[in-house]
């Protein structure tokens, strides 16, 4: 992936996770609103959801990171990502690397 | 949470971009672990809540003579308190020998509400939330919820309230 496509792809999943935060503070409001007069159905459900929202956030986090690695990896290793700098290199040497077999 | 060795990159250099391509993922992947982290803290309050509400303690009403049977007549309304002296109720005669009664505060901003006996529902005034007389439920307006409905019993001549059913 070539460095604006990694922004592009990065920005994309950004969006989501704000669009992820909107509902999940749409959700505890609502969750506080009821607990406070007195209905207690919707919490733990409410919960839930929350925790899922948490967990594809995090997810797109980690997305963000990795693109954000192999774009800048490419930047600092003269256009090679680590990992094919490292098989590059494991080559040059003639040794056969993890790496490599990977 | 290291994304490549120390021995290729150093921290400082994940961190603080000298390339100016490179400082625009930096600045991106800052705001997104800040993002990451405002989701924490709302799942966390989501759990807060969660175990107030497992250690809620069970509210007890005690019984209060409300009224008398008879004591209005079909269509009118009393006014008392309940539970407490500064929880407003409104108690209406639907029928012979037929009550129902709520809490007046409005569920939206806790205005009093009041009976309009022409269009037979409950109006808040403030915002025009109507309540149905039979249910306490939401006719129209902003009120979320419906009224806390006042549990009533008949003991001879009296009307004794025991316990609110939000």
């Amino acid at each position: 992936m070539n460095r604006r496509g990694g922004l592009t792809a990065i920005d994309g999943a950004m969006a989501l996770i704000a669009l992820l935060l909107v509902v999940q503070m749409w959700l505890l409001t609502a969750t506080l609103e009821a607990y406070l007069s007195g209905h207690s159905e919707p919490i733990f459900p409410a919960a839930l959801i929350s925790g899922l929202i948490f967990v594809g956030c995090f997810g797109l986090f980690l997305f963000i990171r990795r693109i954000d690695a192999n774009v800048r990896n490419r930047l600092y290793f003269g256009g090679y990502s680590q990992r094919e700098n490292k098989l590059l290199t494991a080559r040059k040497k003639g040794v056969e690397s993890d790496a490599d077999r990977g | 949470m290291r994304r490549v060795n120390s021995k290729s990159e150093s921290l400082w250099r994940e961190e603080f971009a000298v390339e100016a391509a490179a400082e625009q993922y930096v600045s991106r992947r800052q705001f997104s672990k800040f993002l990451v982290l405002t989701s924490i803290g709302m799942f966390a309050g989501q759990i807060w809540i969660l175990v107030k509400n497992w250690f809620r303690p069970t509210t007890v009403y005690e019984e209060k003579s409300v009224a008398v049977i008879g004591e209005i007549g079909i269509g009118e309304v009393k006014l008392f308190s309940y539970p407490e002296p500064a929880d407003a109720c409104i108690m209406i005669c639907t029928a012979a020998d037929h009550y129902v009664a709520y809490s007046q505060k409005c569920t939206h901003l806790s205005c009093a509400v009041y009976y309009e006996r022409e269009a037979n529902r409950l109006e808040c005034p403030c915002h025009e939330g109507y309540f149905s007389v039979s249910d306490g439920s939401v006719l129209q307006g902003p009120p979320p919820r419906s009224l806390p409905t006042v549990v009533l019993k008949r003991e001879g001549d009296n009307l004794i309230a025991t316990g609110i059913k939000v």
